[in-house]
């Protein structure tokens, strides 16, 4: 019989996402109070290789849903093949990794189950029976408790809130194939293909971020090519700017961010963005190139462990929240640094 | 093309928000429209240019969420209708869900209901994908491009922003689409719309005009809590050149063994 905690495991292709073992880690630190051990739910087409590394990250068991109608991710289907298995199973509480499709299958499925959905959990406590969530709202302005009197409790684990299990190879479970019903004249999408992002270190997984801003435009040293209006010329600064922080982001194995100011001015895609209207990261080392630090980027970055702060402007909000801070010019400290790094890293 | 876009009021991004005496305060910063719900106001607006029809502009909440609905009509929606109810306090996602629901079913012939990703206040981020589902309408998240739409043949194509990459997928109208920042730039109101807004005339549905009864929340927030303050001693970095900074900095981080 399945667990009381369940954790659904995120994938793409049949390659979980990290967050998932977090996630997995979570659930086993909640397993611990409400007894049992922890279930985990791999669903897709070809999915043996996540369950058996499931296991290995300290799951009991895992449920298998195999079925060719989940080969590409539609919500409805995947929603559809949790809630089908959590209604014969009555789990407690169903973790997921705050993805995109984590957080979407935990909406949906919450639907069909009638249940709660608490997103982005940064915390889980065990109070009277039920887990009691805490999660940043006001972009993490302030921290919200939240509970739900139903059941299955559908919780999402902020990236990076909790730390994945190390996995151990000679770890073994019981992997339970389990057949679900889904009928392609019922799934109300269809996929087309991917057009594939960029090459990079993804910014939510990232343990090391180097952002830009407004700054990364100002390199006076630069002649654009002739014949640039303005606005063009400065887009041109910038992107050499940007590209000078991917080297710098590369020695460190990191993602590039960037403020919402470099966003707006087209400088670089909004993929990119760091702040309350974009994306919500936490590494364990943040550097802040040429960006003030708006309290829309700080709500982006501010749980960050370290962060350093690189601007010309002295009174720059962003030296408050900073480790280390250079008063300076970063067209001239961020090379310097990349060598440094290099020297030091052996990169 | 008949289409709804749900909008929420909300503290403005830069408002500092806190707990004081366990309630939760912003000053005086205004409430504006939820920044992503402008993203989709002008995604349904600019449909409209293209195709015709009208556009409803929904909102839930007290009598000052009339301003929401205002600034949406001043970018170009059709109408708008505010849902207020007092057993509306404290409702949840799943129960703001079903309220939107009732009304996109009320309003009728709906061909597409849009939505921002989330609301800037509890960051949830839930209501559309949760909406559709109870409609039973595809529910075709984080849009970045429609790169087709067609009420005739009730078919829709869009891309996706999504941890892969751009996720292309087609589906059938009615449908539900919450989009994000790539979709477009939200059109400033123009003085013609603000005048227009001013004088429109937004009736208030009720829990009773949808056929609901109170909700009973599932999910409740015992407590707000401001997050603990971080005691951070800034060490500035000086030097003769930048390469002295640099080698001092990159001593420093190793020596606090973040990498």
């Amino acid at each position: 019989m399945a667990d009381k905690v369940w954790v659904y495991i995120d994938h793409s292709d049949g390659k979980a996402y990290p967050s998932s073992w977090e996630a997995l880690g979570a659930g086993l630190i909640l397993a611990e109070d409400l007894g049992g051990g922890v279930t985990a739910v791999v669903a897709g087409a070809k999915v043996k290789d996540v369950a058996e590394q499931a296991i290995q990250h300290g799951a009991d068991e895992v449920l298998v849903a195999e079925d060719a109608l989940l080969a590409d991710y539609r919500a409805e289907a995947y929603a559809s093949t949790l809630s089908q298995l959590a209604k014969q199973n009555q789990p407690e509480a169903i973790l997921f990794p705050t993805t995109t499709r984590g957080r979407e299958i935990a909406a949906m499925a919450a639907v069909d189950l009638n249940a709660g959905v608490m997103p982005d959990a940064v915390g889980l406590e065990v109070k009277n029976g039920g887990v009691e969530v805490t999660r940043p709202v006001y972009a993490g302005k302030l921290l919200s408790k939240a509970v739900s009197k139903a059941r299955p409790q559908m919780i999402t684990l902020r990236v990076r809130a909790y730390a994945a299990p190390e996995p151990d190879a000679s770890r073994s479970g019981k992997i339970t194939p389990v057949s679900i019903s889904l009928n392609e004249a019922e799934l109300p999408t269809k996929v087309i293909g991917y057009n594939q992002a960029e090459a990079g270190v993804s910014l939510t997984d990232a343990g090391v971020i180097v952002s830009g801003g407004r700054g990364v435009s100002n390199n006076p040293s630069l002649t654009p090519p002739a014949g640039m209006d303005e606005k063009q010329a400065e887009i041109w600064r910038a992107q050499q700017g940007f590209k000078m922080i991917g080297e710098l982001a590369e020695v460190l194995g990191a993602a590039v961010g960037a403020s919402r100011a470099a966003v707006d001015a087209g400088y670089i895609p909004y993929e990119h963005q760091v702040g309350q209207t974009g994306k919500v990261v936490a590494p364990n080392l943040y550097i802040a190139c040429g960006i003030s630090g708006a309290i829309q980027h700080q709500a982006g970055m501010r749980t960050s462990k370290m962060i350093v702060a690189i601007n010309k402007d002295p009174e720059a909000p962003v030296f408050k929240m900073a480790r280390f801070g250079v008063v300076g010019d970063l067209h001239t400290i961020v090379p310097a640094l990349t060598e440094a790094f290099r020297k030091r890293l052996g990169r | 093309m008949k289409s709804v876009v749900c909008v929420k009021l909300v503290p403005s991004s830069d408002a500092k928000v806190v707990v004081e005496d366990g309630q939760v305060t912003w000053g005086d910063a205004p409430l504006v429209i939820n920044p992503w719900d402008e993203y989709a106001v002008e995604t349904a607006v600019r449909q409209q240019e293209t195709l015709g029809g009208d556009v409803t502009v929904v909102s839930i909440g007290g009598e000052n969420a009339r301003d929401a609905l205002k600034h949406a009509l001043a970018m170009g929606c059709t109408q708008a209708i505010l849902i207020a109810d007092p057993a509306l306090a404290g409702a949840d996602s799943l129960s703001t869900a079903r309220v939107l629901a009732a009304a996109i079913r009320k309003v009728g012939d709906v061909d597409a209901a849009f939505f921002g990703r989330q609301a800037i206040d509890g960051d949830v981020g839930v209501t559309a994908a949760q909406t559709a589902r109870l409609l039973g309408w595809p529910s075709l998240t984080l849009v970045s491009t429609i790169s087709q739409l067609d009420p005739g043949a009730k078919t829709i194509r869009v891309e996706r922003s999504v941890e892969e990459g751009r996720q292309i997928v087609e589906g059938k109208l009615p449908a539900v689409v919450s989009v994000v920042k790539d979709i477009g730039e939200p059109r400033y109101p123009s003085f013609m719309g603000i005048r227009k807004a001013s004088k429109a005339d937004i009736p208030t549905w009720r829990l009773s005009d949808l056929g609901l009864q109170a909700p009973e929340p599932l999910v409740t927030w015992p407590e707000m809590i401001n997050p603990p303050k971080r005691e951070i001693l800034t060490e500035i970095i000086t030097g003769n050149s930048p390469q002295e900074i640099a080698e001092k900095l990159v001593d420093r981080i190793l020596e606090e063994k973040v990498l």
